[in-house]
């Protein structure tokens, strides 16, 4: 089924070109000088502003690891972040709590907690599965380093990343 | 007062060659050939450097974004980075170029490009190269930019290099030619190719209102359009940059080169740019003079870069508006309209000279070029006929 389109038939004024062209010139000093005015608004300028206060409560940052109210790693080393982690970013070396601790009943805690940010993907599957709600996306996003090393995020790094947190259960809230 | 600081350049200049007073004369006339050669390089290459960044600033404000902001106040260093970075960068030269060639094309076109500059009067008194045919001068060097185009094209050894020398050659040379004839009716009308004449026959106000210059006249008028779209596409601008159009050869004859001799590539399209506009300016806009009686007092050399800045911002401002031209329309464009139109401006100029140069003189050239203008258009357009245009397997 052939289409053929219609040339519109243009009038002398038109086939000029000049109204257009100077209709063309028009619009672009337009745009120019509402910009030297300052009506246009044109974008976010980066590194002097951000947008940290307007993210949502929900938004995925990089991934971090929280303290509960007295100390303790949230962590007890399950290792089912490790092995739901689809890209394999997270690296843990589980280690034992004495029994003379006041944890002991724990039984586990990580003594690594590796997280490889150049392969990490934000996904947040690692905070879907923790049981003890160790693990959370935070809003740091602007995350670099010089040497690949530089990019992967040890315990020290992830706890002070993620903090205290407080409460016992908020794996089940509505945003979370 | 006023005369004085107009003259501030020329009696510095004197000043510096008294104190050679007692050597040979060709001592005194190489040392003031060198304070010029000096003087123009070390002014247009910040006017180069200042216009390539505020080119990127004013199209960036035509397109709502700001241009280039970070490297020192506004951006303005921003030129000294991109120097910096062209330095330091790789010169790749391909295996298979012609060496020679290839070196010497950004060489050439550099060159050209600076000695145009030399013959335009920037203020009274102040022509750094003053010689009978300047005019002639400078369309004879400025032609040679095709040869360098030509070389960069060629010795690269590369398809795009090739395309975009042949599509280089191709619009300069249909364009070098409107472009020359436009000049003629002031040549004609002034009697003189030296372009300090012709910046003097156009002092003075009729009605001790508008300035003399040319282009208030119909023929100056459409000389000077002509002239300055002639001059958009020797300056290969946007939109007429099809010779290094990206979208489709890559970057035409300048492909294959890198660092610092792409600068200088670039480097010689900005002060082409330049030179193109001082002639326009000294042809039809009066080179230095000042647009009124009252606004004498400002030195003429500040009139002379008002003008230039305003020019500079017309090619700009057409950059930030025109898409690309095709390169068939271009050329049709050339020689189907702007080579008759700049012959009609030629005989425009003769009718209004031989009418007595006043009220009459101008509606009879006014006459000549409307009644040309509209039975080109008539032509031209009963010319063409499309076919219609189908889309076989559309659905």
């Amino acid at each position: 089924m052939a289409i053929t389109v219609p040339r519109p038939k243009l009038n002398w004024r038109e086939r000029s070109y000049l109204p257009a062209i100077v209709a063309g010139l028009a619009i672009t000093f337009k745009h120019f000088k509402n910009m030297l005015l300052g009506r246009t608004k044109v974008t976010m300028q980066y590194p002097e502003q951000k947008w940290d206060s307007s993210l949502p409560d929900h938004y995925r940052g990089a991934p971090a690891l929280v303290q509960d109210e007295d100390g303790r790693v949230r962590c007890v080393a399950c290792q089912l972040c490790e092995f739901i982690c689809p890209p394999r970013a997270i690296k843990i070396i589980p280690g034992e709590i004495p029994s003379a601790d006041r944890f002991a009943k724990v039984e586990k805690y990580p003594e690594a907690f590796d997280i490889d940010m150049i392969r990490c993907i934000f996904c947040g599957m690692c905070e879907e599965v923790c049981p003890e709600q160790a693990i959370f996306l935070r809003k740091d996003y602007a995350i670099t380093g010089f040497t690949r090393a530089d990019m992967v995020h040890h315990k020290e790094k992830l706890l002070e990343i993620g903090g205290v947190m407080h409460g016992v259960v908020l794996k089940w809230n509505e945003k979370k | 007062m006023s005369n004085s600081i107009d003259q501030v350049f020329v009696h510095a200049k004197q000043w510096l060659l008294s104190s050679l007073t007692g050597s040979p004369g060709w001592v005194v006339q190489v040392a003031s050939i060198l304070i010029n050669i000096f003087m123009l390089l070390a002014v247009f290459l910040t006017l180069f450097a200042l216009i390539s960044v505020l080119e990127r600033k004013i199209l960036a404000r035509m397109q709502n974004r700001y241009g280039p902001n970070r490297v020192g106040p506004f951006g303005l260093f921003q030129p000294i980075a991109d120097g910096i970075k062209m330095l330091i960068k790789e010169d790749i030269v391909p295996a298979r170029a012609d060496k020679i060639v290839h070196f010497l094309a950004p060489v050439l076109i550099a060159a050209v490009a600076i000695l145009t500059l030399g013959v335009i009067p920037y203020g009274r008194n102040m022509t750094p190269f003053t010689i009978d045919g300047g005019i002639l001068f400078f369309f004879a060097v400025g032609s040679a930019t095709e040869l360098a185009v030509f070389m960069a094209g060629w010795g690269s050894n590369n398809k795009f290099s090739m395309l975009g020398a042949m599509r280089a050659i191709a619009q300069m040379f249909s364009y070098e030619l409107p472009l020359i004839i436009t000049a003629l009716p002031v040549v004609m009308v002034v009697g003189s190719l030296t372009p300090d004449r012709i910046v003097a026959a156009q002092a003075g106000y009729t009605f001790d209102l508008v300035p003399r210059w040319f282009v208030f006249t119909p023929w100056g008028a459409a000389a000077f359009v002509l002239f300055f779209v002639s001059g958009l596409v020797e300056s290969n601008r946007t939109p007429f940059d099809v010779p290094e159009g990206e979208s489709e050869i890559v970057a035409g004859h300048m492909t294959e080169y890198s660092g610092f001799k792409y600068a200088t590539f670039f480097m010689a399209e900005y002060i082409g740019m330049f030179a193109v506009s001082g002639l326009a300016m000294t042809l039809f806009l009066g080179g230095w003079h000042a647009p009124a009686r009252i606004l004498e007092i400002i030195p003429s050399y500040v009139w002379f870069f008002v003008k230039l800045g305003s020019l500079l911002f017309v090619y700009i401002w057409v950059r930030g508006t025109l898409p690309r031209t095709r390169i068939d329309q271009m050329m049709n464009f050339a020689w189907k309209f702007m080579l008759p139109m700049a012959f009609t401006c030629v005989i425009a100029a003769a009718v209004w000279h031989y009418a007595g140069r006043g009220l009459r003189g101008w509606l009879w050239s006014f006459l000549v070029i409307a009644i040309v203008y509209t039975a080109l258009s008539t032509l031209l357009d009963t010319g063409r006929k499309l076919a219609p245009r189908v889309y076989r397997f559309a659905e």
